[in-house]
């Protein structure tokens, strides 16, 4: 077992969980954006890690495009921010709970 | 198995660097504040970047710190400041148990990936130095298989970089709550105004035209001498900065009769301007 | 074809005769629809439908006078209604000597009382909605008559159902009316029952229902089931023209407007059954028992409408106990036409057609009286109205004389073969059918005595007036066809329903002189007629009911136990069983399920706290499903 990939998953498992635990506890809608992008971050770590182990460049192009599609994604998503703050002032995802009955 | 563990730099400095990512992880999710919290995200990613450099991603390191952290979180920063930069987080979790639930979701499933993928490393690395060599570069072997092998992948995520900002703008474009008011409807509102409680219909007056202190400051005279409170704003009164209109025109009439010949010309000494500064003065204003 | 020097071609007119039913059809959809268009003339566009019918009946029945026996029966297929593979019904029409007859009589009275109610319905808000529903019923009738089928006859007897329900309970605001309606309704059910099982009979055993498949098959049937269907056939005609034990609806279906009594519970609708058993001879010749029973319910029907006209105060009860009775004698001759030949149901659907004139006759005018008396029914409260009423009385007078068979007047002629026929099959038959003639006497007399002779018992306030024009001049016309009618038809009919009356190679002649049975009727006729004068015209007449210990009079005013027979035959059991089902229902069913709906609800109050509409406990439970997904393919991998 190679001790650099070792690292390296062991470094996007926990960057990756960091990210989900912030999704969950966070009650900010911008920073549990924020931890959306850490996790994408992590999954591009692992791309380009295993670009590097397999000697090949797919996984690099994979994370270039996960990185494009996440521009897009943020620009969507703050977008819709600003909108539910512009509505309900206010940008915790608990108050708007219009989902309960 | 007896493998000896070899300490290569790119080890090193994938531990290190790494530390360093999870650190600015563990602050992203802990601080309170949303720009320490996305200033904690930027230096997570300029640590990533690192790492990418080490793994010979070039393109991808300069990529991590450009569109990351140089655009994504730089729009991130401005939302926060749209969107009100000082809230802060109560501590106080409103779903019961959620936290450490979380948190221990978090560590099994840490495990779980760690355990999981971790089981799958059994090839030795290869390493991208024939690989980045194929075409003279990094970049340049990138670029091939992004134009050719993925042409088309490429060109989906180029219509989506289109739409998705048509989308932001459609999203964050507000819709008008209430019905414009046009130039009529502010005439019949002034007018119902001084229909109802005698407010003046017209513009407020200017502020004075005089020759020695011609200023918004200077409140206008009204025809009987006394000073028109309308034609100065509250702000000024309230910083005591109004000048006395009245104290201006009696050094402009000694002016003037000192070039009428009516008076001896003095020596005029500057002095400072009378301002409507005590309770009293300001009484006239009301 | 050629008659004389005249060619007439009478294929067009025969090919559109579906226009006879199709223009009173769509002026009552128009009057419905569109009516409130021209709300205030829109009853003239009703007597005009009917009008039109009726000229086109009379064109239709010109045409087949002037054609030669041989080919006066016409099928005239007008669409494919039913289609199943190899198997159609076809929707047709029957031209024929025995339809045309009744749509001239539906159409003609039809017409003249569409031109009463103009009259009599002046004053009324809904005339309009009254125009629509009469012409319903004019279509409806006239499609049941023209029928070519079984089938087709049933839309149509379903159709006169509609219509005298919507018509009875016209004036829905009283309960009464309401009720009546709805008994009339569901008796006529019962009926229809009847009809229905007759045809899955039919069906069953011929593969089709129309008259000419039925009839031509119905020698394979076997005979049993001939008898039976011969039953079902005169379930149907016993609930449709009130003939016991299906006759309590009649009585209470006087509460619709009088035109409607004339028309539908009088002349026509309630004839149909007669119709039916006349148009299914075929049938009843192969099934003698079926006959006898025809025979039976027909003279039980005579006595009890007898009965019930002899003791109800109310003039339109009384009518219609005589309808009832009137209608026995056609039943009663329909069924002798399978057993004494069938020159038989000639006599019935002579005494139908009579029977249709001055029975409406009699019904107009009692509604003329009512006019007059603020619609007053109560014959106690009348009394020498023939000064008041002149015209009224002179045709009530002629349809009297016509309904207890004076000669020459219409009922003589048609009633004296029915008894003859009667006394020919079996004298104790013909007994009864004479004693009948002398009861209608009776009842009719007292009718009369009542209502136009003796002192005047007016409620006070009423004073009585003739009716305008446009209602005394259909009871004229009405009057002189109950004089003439019999007159006109006695001889003729016989021929002109010889395809149906006539045994091949005999011809049957009919009297003009009364012949002894004849004499013996007159003289019964006499002696009721008496009777009533001497009870009821000798004496001043009391204008409430006398309290009476007479059994006879209290079971005729009680409609002969009609309603309490039914009421505890059917509708108390009914109700018992349906008590019954309620409590289990309730108690049973209705908690079991309950139970389930509670136990549903408090299973569903415990899992609701799952949605707790927080989308990061959603995501947190994601997140551990994901965990467990993970963690389930991990050890599945270990194992």
């Amino acid at each position: 077992m190679n001790p650099t990939l070792l690292a390296v998953v062991t470094l996007a498992a926990v960057l990756f969980c960091i990210g989900l635990v912030g999704v969950l506890i966070r009650r900010n809608a911008l920073i549990i954006f924020m931890c959306v992008e850490l996790m994408l971050n992590a999954a591009n770590l692992l791309f380009v890690a295993f670009a590097w182990a397999h000697g090949g460049l797919d996984g690099q192009v994979a994370a270039f495009f996960v990185m494009v599609v996440a521009a897009a994604e943020v620009v969507v998503g703050l977008s819709i921010i600003v909108a539910v703050y512009r509505a309900r002032r206010t940008t915790s995802v608990d108050v708007p709970d219009a989902l309960r009955l | 198995m007896t493998e000896t563990l070899e300490i290569t730099p790119q080890l090193v400095g994938i531990i290190l660097c790494g530390a360093l990512a999870i650190i600015g992880g563990i602050g992203l999710i802990t601080l309170r504040k949303a720009v320490h919290a996305a200033l904690s995200l930027a230096f997570v990613m300029v640590n990533l970047a690192v790492i990418y450099a080490l793994f010979d991603a070039a393109l991808l390191a300069a990529a991590q710190v450009i569109v990351y952290t140089g655009a994504i979180l730089m729009l991130f920063l401005f939302v926060i400041m749209l969107v009100g930069v000082d809230r802060t987080e109560s501590h106080r979790e409103p779903i019961r148990g959620l936290k450490p639930t979380a948190i221990v979701a978090g560590i099994g499933l840490c495990a779980l990936i760690i355990l999981g993928v971790g089981s799958a490393l059994t090839a030795t690395p290869v390493g991208l130095e024939s690989a980045n060599a194929t075409w003279g570069g990094n970049v340049e072997s990138l670029a091939v298989l992004i134009f050719q092998s993925y042409v088309f992948p490429f060109e989906y995520i180029s219509a989506l970089m289109i739409i998705a900002p048509v989308g932001a703008m459609v999203l964050a474009h507000g819709a008008r709550l209430r019905p414009k008011r046009t130039q009529a409807d502010r005439a019949a509102e002034r007018i119902a105004a001084y229909a109802k409680s005698g407010a003046h219909p017209g513009p407020l007056p200017n502020a004075a035209v005089t020759a020695l202190h011609d200023s918004i400051a200077t409140p206008a005279l009204l025809p009987d001498g006394s000073i028109s409170a309308a034609s100065v704003a509250e702000a000024m009164v309230e910083r005591d900065a109004v000048v006395n209109t009245q104290w201006v025109a009696a050094r402009t009439a000694e002016r003037f009769a000192e070039l009428n010949g009516e008076v001896e010309p003095a020596v005029v000494t500057p002095e400072p301007l009378e301002l409507i500064d005590t309770d009293e003065e300001r009484g006239a204003l009301k | 074809m050629e008659i004389g020097t005249l060619t007439f071609d009478a294929t067009g007119l025969y090919q559109y005769s579906w226009l006879l039913i199709a223009i009173p059809a769509l002026s009552a959809l128009l009057l419905l629809t569109f009516g409130p268009l021209f709300d205030r003339k829109a009853h003239w566009l009703g007597v005009f439908a009917s009008c039109a019918s009726c000229g086109y009946a009379l064109a239709l029945f010109y045409a087949m006078l002037r054609t030669g026996a041989a080919e006066r029966a016409v099928d005239v297929p007008v669409a494919e209604w039913i289609s199943a593979g190899s198997w159609t019904v076809s929707f047709g029409l029957q031209i024929d000597q025995l339809s045309i007859l009744f749509a001239l009589l539906i159409t003609t009275v039809g017409s003249i009382i569409h031109i009463y109610s103009v009259g009599y319905m002046a004053d009324d808000p809904r005339r309009r909605r009254f125009f629509a529903y009469l012409n319903l019923f004019i279509a409806a009738m006239l499609l049941l008559v023209l029928a070519d089928s079984y089938l087709t006859l049933f839309v149509g007897w379903e159709g006169v159902g509609l219509a005298s329900y919507l018509l009875i309970g016209f004036w829905q605001h009283k309960p009464s009316a309401a009720a009546a309606a709805k008994k009339a309704f569901v008796m006529n059910r019962i009926g229809d029952l009847g009809l229905t099982m007759a045809m899955f009979s039919m069906f069953a055993w011929c593969g089709s229902v129309s008259f000419a498949d039925v009839f031509a098959k119905v020698d394979g049937i076997d005979p049993g089931w001939v008898t039976a269907i011969g039953f079902f056939l005169l379930l149907a005609a016993c609930g449709k023209s009130a003939q016991v034990p299906l006759q309590a609806w009649l009585l209470d279906a006087m509460e619709g407007p009088t035109p409607v009594s004339a028309l539908i519970h009088a002349a026509t609708m309630v004839t149909a059954g007669v119709y039916l058993i006349v148009r299914s001879n075929a049938i009843y010749a192969l099934a003698p028992v079926a006959s006898v029973a025809v025979v039976i319910v027909a003279l039980v029907t005579i006595f009890v409408g007898a009965w019930i006209g002899c003791s109800k105060d109310d003039i339109k009860k009384v009518l219609a106990g005589s309808t009832m009775s009137q209608i026995g004698y056609m039943m009663l001759a329909a069924g002798l036409g399978a057993l004494i030949g069938p020159v038989a149901y000639a006599f019935a659907i002579f005494h139908l057609l009579t029977h249709g004139c001055f029975k409406a006759n009699m019904f107009l005018g009692a509604g003329s009286v009512m006019h007059a008396t603020d619609g007053d029914v109560d014959m106690r409260h009348f009394g020498a109205l023939r000064k008041a009423l002149p015209v009224t009385f002179l045709t009530f007078a002629c349809g009297y004389l016509a309904i207890i068979g004076i000669p020459p007047l219409a009922g003589y002629f048609s009633k004296d073969h029915i008894v003859e026929a009667a006394f020919e099959y079996h004298l104790g038959v013909g007994l009864a059918a004479l004693i009948g003639a002398g009861l209608t006497a009776f009842y009719m007399t007292r009718l009369l005595v009542m209502t136009f002779f003796g002192k005047a018992r007016w409620v006070e306030g009423v004073h009585p007036h003739e009716s305008p024009k446009i209602m005394t001049i259909p009871l004229i016309l009405l009057a002189l066809a109950s004089i003439g009618a019999g007159v006109a038809l006695n001889a003729w009919i016989i021929d002109w329903m010889a395809p149906i009356s006539a045994v091949a190679g005999e011809t049957h002649a009919v009297s003009w002189m009364p012949t002894p049975i004849g004499i013996a009727t007159l003289a019964t006729v006499a002696l009721g007629v008496l009777a009533a004068i001497w009870l009821f015209g000798r004496c001043e007449v009391p204008s409430t009911p006398p309290q009476t210990k007479n059994p006879l009079v209290i079971v005729g005013r009680r409609d002969v136990f009609g309603d309490v027979i039914n009421d505890t035959l059917v509708v108390k059991p009914v109700m018992a069983l349906s008590t019954a089902a309620d409590v289990v229902d309730q108690s049973g069913l209705d908690r079991m399920w309950n139970g389930l709906g509670k136990g549903t609800l408090a299973l569903s109050q415990l899992t609701r706290k799952v949605q707790t509409g927080r989308v990061r406990s959603y995501a947190l439970v994601t997140v551990l499903g994901a965990l467990l997904v993970g963690v389930l393919l991990l050890i599945g991998q270990l194992g």
